[in-house]
Formats: C-alpha cells, sequence, structure tokens
C-alpha cells in the first residue's frame, strides 16, 4: 500500500515564492560579509580573518576527527604481506568493493613461513567502497585497515590524501595489492601469531616435550 | 526374534520404544550398516529419527564404526540390573524403573555412552539435550581443541568444517590449557592428490578405515604415541589410490584436502548445482562448486542406488575442458544462429533420402538423442555412436567411458553393439551414397572416416565443444555446451535416468545443443510441442518404450533418478 502524503497548502504569501528567493540571497550575502571563519577552515586560516573559502587542492582542510579514511592491506614490521586472502572481507562487503584473487596451488609462498599463504591480487574498488569498516572488523589477521592514525607511523599528508580519494578513470580507481600495500604502510604487530607458532614449532623438533617458561607463558597471554 | 526379522521377505520392521529428551518414540529395531546388514539401532540412529542430531566426527554411515572421537557422548538412562526373582527393578506404579547412569565410583557424576555404538535397550531414556550431555560434549570439544592450530583463516576446510560448527554449536567453554600445543608436520604430501595438515587432525579414522574397507587400498595408519598421534602412509609409500579425494570429503577437519582445490576458493562463495559425472557409464551423482561462472571443484552427491556417497578421483578432476580458453563460442559457416539453423534446415529438406548420415555422441544427453533420431527418421538417415571403453574396477569406475551408452541405445541412435556403423558409413561416403553428415560431439577422423573422405561430403555439419579436426572441416560449426552449461537427464549402464542441471553460462554464442536441434527439427520435420527442456523430456518420455514403462516425467525423476528396465 501506498503512503498517500498529504500536501502543505501554502499560502498567498507563500505561493509568491519571491520572499522564499529573498530569503536566500540574504544567507549568501550574510556569508559575504561575514567576518565568522567556518570551524573546518579555522585553522588553515589564520593568517586571513576574512577569508571563508579555502583554495583547494593547493590548501587543505583539517579532517574532522569522524572521519575513518579509506582501506588499505599492511604490512608487519619486517615488511611482511599480512593478508592470508581468507576473504572475510570480500564476504563482508557490503557493496562488494573487495575482490581477491587466492594464490591457487602454484601460488607465491606467503612472505611469514607459517602464515602458508596471501593473496595473488587484491583489489578495492573505491568507486564502491562505502568506507563502512567492516573489512577492518572482520579481519582476523589485523590485515586491513581503514587508514588514520591507529597504528605507528601514521602519516598527517596520507591522511588528507585518502579524503581526497580522486582518480581520472574508473580504472585507476581500482586499487591493487600493490598500491594498497604501499599506502597502508606498517603495522606494527604484538601478537605475531604466525611468527610465533613457527618458532614454537622448530623448537619442539628438538625438544618434543617441554615446559613452558613462566615468562613467555605471561608474553602469550597477553 | 531377531534372526526372525532377518530372514523375512520383506522383513517385518519390528520396533523399540525409547525416549528422547522426554519424548516416547518408537524407532526400527534393526538398521542396515555400512555394508547394508542389518544391525541394532544405535543411540545416535534413534536421536536422529526424534529429528535430533547428535554431533559426531569418527561416525560415518557408510563406514565401520569405530567409535574413537567421543563426540557422541550423550546422557542416558537404562533400566535397572534384573534382581534376583529375573526382573528389573520396578516403579511404585508398576512401570520399568530407569536410572540415569553414573560413575560407579563416583556417583554423583553422570556417565555418559557413545551414541554412535551403543545399542538401544526397550525403554531407554536418552538426554540428548540435558546439561549433562552438554557438559560433556564440552569436555570434548575442549580435548579435541587442545593442540589444534587456529588456522582457520588459511584452512580449506574453513566454512565446512565439523569442528569450527561444533565449537559454535557445542563448544563454548574456556580452555584450561595453558601449555604450549604439539606441533606436527603440516603441508605434507601424501600423494598426488592429497595434502596431510596433520595439526589440524582429530584422528577420527575416517580416512583409515575408508581407505581399507571400501578403496581396498590400506595405505594409511597411525603413527607415534600419544599427543604425537600423527596419519601417515607406509614408509612414504604414496597415497594414490583413485578414491583419495574421498578422504578429503570425509575429513570432517581440515586435516585431509585436495590438492587441486587447494587455495582455490574459500568454500561459502561457491554455488552449489546437482549435477551428474560425465567420465564413464556409472554417472555418478555430483555437485558442482561454481563462483562467478568459474568452476572450482566437483563433489559426490549421496546416491545409493548408484554411487553411495564416493566418487573416484579421475572423475572428480575431469572437470578442467569445460574452462579451457579455446573453447568452441562462434557459429561458422553461416552469420549467426537463425541463419545457420534456416540454411541447414534448407538443406537437408531437400537432401534425397538416405542420402544423410548421423553420428551421434553417446556423451549427448537422452533429449538431444531423441531430438537426433527424430531427424534421422525424417531423413531416413542411418545413426551410429562411438564407443569409448576402459578399465572397470571393484567400486564405481566403469569399462564404458561413456556417460550415456544406455540411453542412446534405448533411444535407438545406437544398436547393440555402439560403433559398429562408423565403418558402413565411412564406405557409403567413399561411394558416394552418402552426401552429408552430421556429427555430435565427436572427432570422426580418429574413428575411421578420414579427412579426404570428410572433404568428399557435400555437407558437413559439426557440433562440438572443443576444437579437433572434424570441426576444422565443418561447412557449418555448431557450438555446443558442456553438461555443466545445460540441463538434461544421462541413463547410466544400469538403466538409471538421471538429471543434471545448469551450473555455468556457455561461453560466447554456444547454446545447448537441445535448443538448436529443436529448431532444426522443427524446420525439417514440422514436429513440435514443447518449448522447454522439462516439455521436451515428458514427450520423449511417452514415446521411448523403457521411459514409457516407467511412467517417467521431469519432475518425477527427482534428485537422485529413477532406474528403467533395460
Amino acid at each position: 500500500m501506498a503512503k498517500e502524503v498529504q500536501r502543505v497548502k501554502l499560502s498567498w504569501w507563500e505561493r509568491l515564492y519571491i520572499p522564499t528567493f529573498l530569503n536566500g540571497f540574504k544567507v549568501t550575502l550574510s556569508h559575504f560579509f561575514s567576518f565568522k571563519k567556518s570551524k573546518v577552515y579555522e585553522e588553515k586560516n589564520q593568517d586571513n580573518k576574512f577569508k571563508t573559502t579555502l583554495n583547494y587542492p593547493e590548501e587543505l582542510w583539517t579532517v574532522p576527527e569522524g572521519f575513518r579514511g579509506a582501506p588499505y592491506l599492511v604490512s608487519d614490521q619486517n615488511d611482511n604481506t599480512k593478508c592470508v586472502s581468507c576473504q572475510l572481507c570480500e564476504f563482508v562487503c557490503p557493496p562488494k568493493a573487495i575482490r581477491i584473487t587466492p594464490p591457487g596451488e602454484d601460488g607465491e609462498d606467503a612472505h611469514r613461513e607459517g602464515a602458508e599463504k596471501m593473496p595473488k591480487d587484491f583489489e578495492i574498488n573505491m568507486l564502491r567502497c562505502i568506507f563502512c569498516g567492516f573489512c577492518e572488523e572482520v579481519c582476523p589477521e589485523q590485515a586491513i585497515y581503514l587508514a588514520k592514525d591507529y597504528y605507528e607511523g601514521y602519516d598527517e599528508d596520507k591522511m588528507r590524501r585518502d579524503y581526497a580519494l580522486t582518480g581520472s578513470s574508473r580504472e585507476e580507481m581500482i586499487f591493487h595489492k600493490d598500491k594498497l600495500l604501499e599506502r597502508g604502510g606498517t603495522h606494527h604487530d604484538r601478537i605475531k601469531k604466525w611468527e610465533k607458532k613457527t618458532e614454537e614449532a622448530k623448537a619442539q623438533e628438538m625438544f618434543p616435550v617441554d615446559q613452558p617458561e613462566p615468562d613467555n607463558k605471561e608474553a602469550s597471554q597477553e | 526374534m531377531a534372526e526372525e526379522t532377518k530372514t523375512e521377505e520383506p522383513p517385518a520392521i519390528e520396533t523399540i520404544t525409547v525416549k528422547v529428551d522426554g519424548k516416547s518414540i518408537e524407532v526400527p529395531k534393526l538398521t542396515p550398516d555400512w555394508q547394508g546388514n542389518l544391525v541394532p539401532t544405535t543411540v545416535l540412529q534413534a536421536c536422529k529419527h526424534a529429528g535430533i542430531e547428535i554431533p559426531h566426527y569418527c561416525y560415518h554411515p557408510k563406514l565401520p564404526v569405530a567409535g574413537n572421537c567421543r563426540m557422541c557422548l550423550v546422557h542416558v538412562g537404562m533400566p535397572g540390573r534384573p534382581g534376583p526373582d529375573g526382573k528389573p527393578p520396578m516403579n511404585e506404579d508398576g512401570t520399568l524403573k530407569i536410572d540415569p547412569m553414573v560413575l560407579p565410583y563416583e556417583r554423583s557424576t553422570p556417565k555418559g555412552v557413545i551414541g554412535c555404538a551403543t545399542n538401544l535397550i526397550p525403554g531407554m531414556e536418552i538426554y540428548a539435550s540435558s546439561p549433562e550431555t552438554k557438559e560433556m560434549r564440552e569436555a570434548v570439544l575442549e580435548s579435541l581443541l587442545i593442540n589444534h592450530p587456529l588456522d582457520c583463516t588459511i584452512c580449506d576446510q574453513a566454512g565446512e568444517c565439523k569442528l569450527q560448527e561444533y565449537s559454535v554449536e557445542h563448544g563454548q567453554a574456556e580452555s584450561q590449557f595453558a601449555e604450549y600445543k604439539v606441533h606436527k608436520p603440516k603441508a605434507v604430501d601424501l600423494g598426488p592428490r592429497i595434502m596431510l595438515d596433520a595439526e589440524r587432525c582429530v584422528l577420527c579414522t575416517r580416512c583409515i578405515r575408508f581407505s581399507k574397507d571400501i578403496a581396498e587400498d590400506d595405505a594409511l595408519g597411525i603413527v607415534n604415541r600419544g599427543s604425537y598421534n600423527t596419519i601417515a602412509t607406509f614408509l612414504d609409500t604414496p597415497f594414490d589410490n583413485n578414491y583419495t579425494l574421498n578422504t578429503a570429503d570425509i575429513c570432517p577437519v581440515g586435516a585431509l584436502t585436495s590438492k587441486d582445490f587447494r587455495f582455490q576458493m574459500r568454500v561459502w562463495f561457491l554455488k552449489e548445482t546437482n549435477s551428474l559425472c560425465t567420465g564413464c557409464g556409472t554417472g555418478c551423482n555430483t555437485v558442482i562448486g561454481s563462483r562467478e561462472n568459474a568452476m572450482y571443484r566437483y563433489e559426490p552427491r549421496e546416491n545409493d542406488a548408484v554411487n553411495g556417497p564416493w566418487m573416484c578421483d579421475e572423475g572428480r578432476l575431469d572437470y578442467k575442458w569445460i574452462g579451457r580458453e579455446d573453447r568452441l563460442a562462434e557459429v561458422q559457416g553461416a552469420n549467426g544462429w537463425a541463419t545457420a539453423i534456416t540454411e541447414i534446415s534448407g538443406k537437408l529438406e531437400e537432401a534425397a533420402p538416405g542420402s544423410v548420415a548421423i553420428i551421434a555422441s553417446a556423451r549427448q544427453t537422452n533429449e538431444e538423442l531423441y531430438l537426433l533420431k527424430k531427424l534421422a527418421a525424417k531423413l531416413e538417415a542411418p545413426t551410429t555412436t562411438i564407443a569409448r571403453t576402459g578399465e572397470a574396477d571393484h567400486l564405481l569406475v566403469n569399462a564404458d567411458k561413456n556417460p550415456n551408452t544406455t540411453g542412446a541405445r534405448l533411444i535407438g541412435i545406437a544398436g547393440e553393439a555402439t560403433g559398429n556403423g562408423i565403418a558402413a558409413i565411412a564406405a557409403d561416403i567413399e561411394s558416394g551414397m552418402i552426401k552429408s553428415l552430421i556429427v555430435f560431439g565427436e572427432d570422426v577422423t580418429q574413428h575411421g572416416i578420414s579427412e579426404a573422405l570428410l572433404d568428399q561430403l557435400e555437407l558437413l555439419v559439426v557440433s562440438d565443444i572443443l576444437p579437433n579436426a572434424t570441426t576444422a572441416k565443418a561447412h557449418y560449426l555448431l557450438p555446443g555446451c558442456a553438461h555443466a552449461e545445460k540441463r538434461g537427464t544421462f541413463t547410466n549402464v544400469k538403466g538409471r535416468v538421471q538429471k543434471f542441471m545448469k551450473a555455468l553460462e556457455a561461453p560466447g554464442d554456444a547454446r545447448a545443443e537441445w535448443e538448436f536441434l529443436h529448431e532444426l527439427v522443427e524446420n525439417t520435420t514440422g514436429q513440435n510441442g514443447f518449448s522447454t527442456i522439462e516439455g521436451l523430456f515428458n514427450q520423449m518420455a511417452g514415446e521411448v518404450e523403457a521411459f514409457k514403462a516407467k511412467e517417467l516425467t521431469w519432475a518425477a525423476l527427482g534428485d537422485t533418478g529413477v532406474t528403467v528396465e533395460l
């Protein structure tokens, strides 16, 4: 059933439309003569207290607190690809912006010994992406992040680049693995799941049954 | 009583009354085991009758019972031991007294039994959903997970892993295990098609029992002791029988995985389509796993009348040709389908009776062969198919390598001995009696009609999927579909008529053979009467004697097919 919407009956004064136009001009003119600066531009316009606009892209604005950034792949501190191609982000992505090509049998070996696999290709279509952050939330390997100052080595300029996510063709806006890794930067992984696992396994080849050392035990519980 | 039931034909179904979760149900006293022998019904099967699933790893309905994973532990109540008077203890109201089982040395602790190997006792109570049972399952899962690695992100089984499923459903207990996990070999090359990850194994021994009892190749065993138990082959002998990939199917976890499917695609993306294996005359029921028009794997689909839950490795890996780059995708000899069909029908109508021959393929569906038969009847054309033979084995592989030899015979495209007609057709071409040849899905240059002979023909219509010497000579080349790209039915060597569904889109202009054959038959003979594959099948079922006798319809075939008299 379609819902019937009652139209507001306009008075004679309102139906003239001229007062509404005048109202609009009033807002524009008030900005034109205003000495107040927009909060967003305040920081950048300290030298010119009369300026309301920004000379983008020479001048860049301060990105608001709530901005999440765009999804990029990160490498660990040893420059290893963290993604293991589990494809959960591809599954959870609401606009289906992510597409992963799994390595297959003959794919390149994973950078980290124990991790066994990593994606052959990882595409994010930035035109499709809605920057919801589900991929980051679902990632079991902490390999994809919406780039913001979540990790060390965060670069203020980088974030601004995210805000102006531009390109001159559709193809250019489909970011591939290398580009995503380059933009994602380094994530300082404290858990080091695969490295630890490999070390443990290597140690066990020499000492099959070993009591864990108290120090290590504490570390693993963290 | 039990012996009587065994000998009676048909056996009167004797039942036992037991209580599952407080509800009384009657279940058959005897149930077929993996070999089909009647054995006493177990607790697990009784719960299945009651609609309650008992989690299990080592139990498999088509394998001998081992009872080693302990996952199917349930708390049960039993009648007491008979007293000195020979009667079991009774309640005051005269009913049988049922006591929940407890540990003999610790009467406050409930005792569980394994559902897969505990036979029913009349009056028994099964507490399948009780807190006691739940606690037992949590404890078993905790124990199974002690050394299980957190590999789900890189494990091919993730998404269809029983350990994942049961952990979510039954195993929310927190691990009390603070020690290091025991590490075992990973990515072990067990054979040409199977990869082993020993860490992930829960030692259910399904693969061992399958190899020993079903595949009859006692290749696998468990080596080492305690926590170091590992599945292994004997002294690095490769695990390479023709049924190895079934062990990857029945492995409840990601310990045994298929090398062919390794790291190809996550299972939750795969669209499942019911299909059939075309590798031989057995016609194993399969499920195609595909995503975005790419096929990733075949899996066997259970059909006790044909293949049980198994299929051979050869058939399972026989799908790569479907996605080949050089697939025929364009109509050649005419500009598009409409022109090609009109031109061919015109030429066939003009052809003198007996001057056309049809070489069909026993790889074609019943429907396509039926349409070809109609065409042949109109043109008075001799027809034949080409036989392919190989070696049969003890389990599934048939010596007949064509999936539809029986169908071709029943429909009348080929005589008792398929392939005999090809020499006669070759001779008739040579003598100039046959001027037009229609070839479907076969490279006749490999089977007795040389390329020079093909050059003598006035009209050569060829429909195929992949290019070969015959397609190169064709005057009209009509690109066809692989079975995964169309619907249809095959009749297997035992006369089982089974249908398969469409999983993929055909490449380019390729069309399902029955569609353009339908147009060709309609143009040439004026016969019609259907517009869908269902209609075509039902029409065929009304005309082919063997199908008529069983009153076959497309709908009546169901998922598992119907056997017709041969």
